[in-house]
């Protein structure tokens, strides 16, 4: 028997209250038709004996204390997947919006998803080419990985998003197993428009599933947006077994979407207002990357999140920060000076580097290059501030040598074209030649034979012009 | 089963039974016909409150709910050891058999393999007396841990009869004793044990013996000792989870409990794979055979990440209770708070600090307080020493979990974000760390090491400390206007902290570092300083004496000197007197 309950007995913000409720089961999905004949959807987020709580997706905008009649639809929130769904594009909630009708599904799957198994887990160690130097030598991409771009509104995190997606278009021989997942939450349309074309151009528009949740459509949408988006990515990566690139942006404003829902929900706040937890939530999306035994595909998450007033410590990008492996800071300091892409090299980091380099991965000097690069930029921030004090005339002459360092690593390593893209040797050699305008003595984080290898011990060796002067005009596909 | 209870409310993991009598605190139950567990943290006339630690989705209010009339416990015998375990005991190979590689609800596995055979060793006979905390089986349980199956504290009596030596599974019966009151009691192989409850002991021992870690920052400047308790506070990527993975693999306690508590998946298959490729040095086995993992990750259910902290304390302690010493590595024990935090959320609590309950300091204390060197009560001596990871939020030290742990643990290891940015690994800052320990260890050092080790030590700390007020005066006038004798400190400091402080985990000589060599380091070092301060002081400049590149030489001791050659320091220390020599002849 299925029963339309008429009316609803309390509205606040997207949320919906109903009394007399027989058999609703938790998170269990309902249907709301309004008197004018308009659907909306819906999920029962508590329960009180009879009373239910429904959070509506398309939000409660018109709805009265009586124009609804709501139906149980006793299943929770599914998606239906086929490996038909690359190339569509679907809303926040899993509709799809492109026109060409539902999708036929295999499968349908909860989108909450289930937490793999640690012991299930194979720990990723295949690294991923992106052809950027800063990312490839010092915060290496590793397949099965979840690496964060931690950006400011107004920086290029989307340049560098779509260029690690089309350099990083995974080596030749596994090209068909490629996809990208690609989760706009709270976006403008003009940079989920950005994306489109960008992917259209690069030719994998027919490998992208779209999952679009703009800045003004409804907030609900966008919670279920990144639930939807890597449920799509499991399927493809465990079931179909591809590897799969998911690019999820804009994680700030999912937060404050469940913050929002939160707070209508008259939870206790915990920091800055956010949901005591956002830790788990947030853990519960980026969790989901990995590699799992019994297939061949693998989930990579760059979620992509914007801090507010550029402050790493706001509760978004801090929890996110100890969620996943690693992240990609950029700093408004190098965007203002030109550099592309702005990344801030000694916050970033990635956890998985150190098994998914080296010998037989990259290359065997990879690991004490990165080390000795971190510990002589760090050299070459304590020498500025110290210039920003003293003036650059007064520095010991070791002093000046770091100050030089950095200015060349930040011109020529850190910066290259939007279309350059540079192998993992390239970058490495750059980064020896780079070192080698120190003393030699200054290398203490490499042990002598590798220096007797690649110091460059002859100065007229050490130009830079030929290398980052390129940068755009090469290479553009 | 039959029930009369049923589900009345459900909001995320809280569940409400309205007008029950038949449920105690801190019970546990099972929920809903998928038979999901969960604890009851709080009654009322009108309501019950049950967390649940799976997910709730598709509960009904009208499921009913079935009560165990016991506590949250775990089950404690042979097969712990070498097994990885959720935060509430369940075994995950089993459910990873059962329910394949993503967890299902209701998974119902027993914690330990109930059909696997044991060879057993009888250690009683009948009418031998026999009390709580006495051996009266043992079994070989890997290659180098030794299972004792220890009476239950509570009971004491008369062995009425066993089972010759032989092979058995963990429940059957193999001692069967007569108590006071003449009730016969059977004794398996394993027993139960509620997770919130210390296990007794005799009594407490003084913090005399340190826990050897083989890193010299912790061993030489802040040590711990066994049945201590440390915190590893640090922001993200300060290298919290390398530090704990370090300390699990080197420490000399002959078990590890490693508790996964709210942390990265990938993290726990990393352990997983490198525990069993790493080959213990002390007993030529693999870690594994000495490890015991627990890994509720950040995904896995938000109840049992609270639970999982003290299922890792009661296993730690029952091994502790056969006389062994075991560390157990909390990380983290924020996502531990986080989880009481977001649980008190939902019961609608009023919030302290942060939105933390007002219970959190004295749920850390209780916590901390189960470490410690102890009698057990079969008159041996054994330790449970916890390491606890703290992730303070925004990095933040002030935060109240990073500032509770500090009340309650005596040893503080702060890791330092511009430390780690500059790859200063371990990133423990010298200057906000501090060890309670010392006084209590010094004797053991001195006897061990002499007393060179413990004046060395400070004679190190000295020169870090005025290191870090001279920089206070580089900063702003650059090191060129220094003395020579102060820059001399400034370039000893640096070969301290470079030779001596940092240490290369993936270095297979000095990923772990014997404290001989520990001590032989400070004194190449401090041999160095002594010589030069002298050369200084008949004016000499410092850059002659550095352009020897004596300096050079010291940050790479660590890698040039093995582990095994301690004989070669006389060498290096022949180097340097050489070198003066030549440099005061000219």
């Amino acid at each position: 028997m299925i029963l339309d309950y008429v009316g609803v007995k309390e509205i606040n913000g997207s949320l919906i209250v109903l009394d007399d409720v027989e058999g609703a089961s938790y998170e269990e999905m309902v249907d709301i038709r309004l008197d004018d004949g308009s659907f909306r959807h819906g999920r029962i987020v508590q329960i009180d004996g009879k009373r239910i709580v429904v959070q509506v997706f398309e939000g409660t905008k018109s709805i009265s204390l009586d124009n609804t009649r709501t139906r149980l639809k006793c299943r929770p929130m599914e998606l239906a997947l086929s490996p038909e769904i690359l190339g569509r594009v679907f809303s926040g909630a899993g509709e799809p919006i492109d026109g060409f009708g539902p999708v036929y599904p295999e499968k349908r799957a909860n989108v909450n998803g289930t937490p793999m198994n640690p012991v299930s887990r194979i720990y990723p160690r295949n690294y991923i080419n992106t052809g950027i130097s800063t990312i490839d030598t010092l915060m290496t991409l590793i397949r099965g990985q979840k690496l964060p771009i931690f950006s400011g509104s107004g920086m290029k995190h989307n340049e560098l998003a779509v260029q690690i997606v089309r350099q990083a278009k995974i080596s030749d021989s596994e090209a068909n197993d490629f996809c990208i997942v690609f989760a706009a939450m709270g976006v403008k349309n003009d940079v989920a428009d950005y994306f489109r074309r960008c992917f259209d151009e690069s030719g994998v528009l027919s490998r992208v599933v779209m999952f679009l949740n703009l800045a003004n459509d409804p907030i609900i949408e966008r919670i279920l947006t990144p639930k939807c988006a890597l449920t799509a990515a499991e399927y493809l990566a465990f079931e179909c077994n591809k590897h799969v690139l998911v690019i999820m942006t804009d994680m700030t404003s999912y937060a404050e979407a469940l913050r929002e829902f939160s707070s209508s929900k008259g939870e206790i706040p915990g920091r800055k207002g956010f949901p005591g937890y956002l830790y788990s939530d947030l853990a519960s999306l980026y969790e989901r990357a990995g590699m799992v035994k019994g297939s061949t595909g693998s989930v990579t998450q760059i979620p992509i999140l914007t801090m507010p007033n550029d402050d790493i410590t706001h509760p978004v990008p801090d929890l996110t920060g100890y969620i996943t492996e690693g992240q990609i800071v950029l700093d408004r300091d190098l965007e203002g000076q030109g550099i592309y892409p702005p990344v801030s090299v000694l916050p970033s980091l990635s956890r998985l580097m150190k098994d998914g380099i080296g010998e037989g991965y990259t290359r065997a000097d990879h690991q004490p290059l990165a080390n000795q690069l971190f510990a002589a930029y760090a050299r070459v921030q304590d020498a500025r501030s110290l210039a920003s004090v003293i003036g650059e005339e007064e520095l010991s002459p070791i002093d000046k040598k770091y100050i030089e360092f950095g200015k060349l690593f930040e011109q020529h390593f850190v910066n290259q074209g939007f279309n350059e893209n540079r192998t993992v040797e390239q970058s490495i050699d750059l980064g020896w030649k780079l070192l080698s305008t120190l003393p030699r003595t200054e290398l203490d984080r490499v042990d002598d034979a590798l220096l007797d290898e690649y110091y460059v011990d002859d100065p007229e060796l050490l130009s830079f012009d030929s290398i980052g002067g390129t940068a755009g005009s090469s290479e553009k596909e | 089963m039959e029930t009369n209870d049923v589900i009345y409310g459900i909001n995320g993991p809280v569940v409400t039974v309205r007008n029950t009598r038949s449920f105690s605190m801190m019970e546990m139950v099972y929920v809903g016909e998928a038979r999901l567990v969960g604890e009851i943290i709080g009654i009322n006339d009108k309501f019950t409150t049950v967390q649940v630690y799976e997910e709730t989705t598709g509960l009904k209010p009208g499921d009913p709910i079935y009560g165990t009339g016991a506590p949250m416990n775990v089950l404690l015998g042979p097969g712990i050891i070498d097994n990885i375990f959720d935060g509430i005991e369940r075994p995950l190979k089993a459910i990873e058999e059962q329910s394949g590689s993503f967890i299902s609800r209701g998974a119902s596995v027993s914690s330990l393999d109930l059909n696997r055979y044991w060879n057993v060793k009888i250690k009683v006979k009948p009418g031998d007396k026999i009390k709580g905390g006495m051996v009266y089986a043992t079994c070989p349980e890997t290659a180098i841990i030794e299972h004792r199956c220890l009476v239950p504290p509570a009971l004491e009596g008369v062995v009425v009869r066993t089972e010759p030596n032989g092979k058995y599974r963990i429940k059957d019966t193999v001692v069967v004793i007569k108590d006071g009151k003449g009730a016969e009691h059977e004794l398996t192989l394993c027993q139960t044990w509620p997770i919130r409850q210390a296990r007794p002991c005799l009594e407490r021992l003084p913090a005399t013996i340190p826990l050897i870690t083989g890193q010299r920052v912790m061993d030489t400047m802040f040590p711990i000792a066994k049945g201590g308790t440390a915190a590893i506070p640090g922001g993200f990527g300060t290298g919290k989870t390398m530090s704990q993975h370090q300390l699990a693999k080197w420490c000399d306690a002959d078990i590890i409990v490693y508790v996964g508590c709210g942390e990265r998946g990938n993290e726990m298959s990393q352990v997983l794979d490198e525990f069993s490729e790493l080959i213990d040095p002390k007993s030529g086995r693999p870690m594994t055979d000495r490890t015991v993992l627990i890994a509720n990750t950040s995904n896995m259910p938000v109840a049992a990440r609270e639970a999982s902290i003290y299922t890792g304390l009661t296993l730690a302690e029952y091994y502790r209770d056969m006389g062994y010493h075991v560390a157990i590595m909390a990380d983290s024990t924020s996502r531990w708070a986080e989880a009481l935090r977001e649980i008190s959320g939902r019961l609608e609590e009023m919030p302290a600090e942060e939105g933390f309950p007002a219970y959190l300091p004295s749920r850390l204390s209780e916590f901390y307080e189960r470490a410690g060197r102890v009698t057990t009560l079969n008159e041996k001596e054994g330790s449970v020493t916890i390491i606890g990871a703290v992730s303070p939020q925004g990095s933040d030290f002030s935060e109240p979990v990073t500032q509770n742990t500090k009340r309650f643990t005596r040893c503080f290891w702060a890791l330092d974000k511009s430390l780690a940015y500059a790859r200063h690994y371990p990133a423990i800052n010298w200057m906000n760390s501090y060890s309670e320990y010392f006084t209590d260890l010094d004797p053991w050092f001195r006897e061990n090491l002499g007393e060179d080790f413990i004046k060395y030590r400070n004679k190190i700390t000295t020169l870090l400390h005025e290191e870090s007020s001279l920089m206070e005066i580089v900063k702003l006038i650059g090191s060129d206007v220094l003395p020579d004798d102060q820059k001399l400190v400034i370039e000893t400091a640096k070969a301290i902290r470079v030779g001596f402080l940092q240490q290369n985990a993936f270095h297979s000589e000095d990923t772990f570092v014997p404290l001989e060599k520990q001590k032989l380091m400070m004194k190449a070092i401090l041999h160095l300083y002594e010589k030069s301060k002298k050369v200084i002081a008949s004016n000499i400049p410092i850059s002659n004496i550095i352009s020897l590149g004596l300096f050079e030489k010291l940050a790479k001791m660590k890698y040039d000197i093995p582990n095994n050659k301690p004989e070669m320091f006389d060498g290096l220390i022949d180097e340097i007197d050489k070198a003066f020599a030549t440099l005061t002849a000219g």
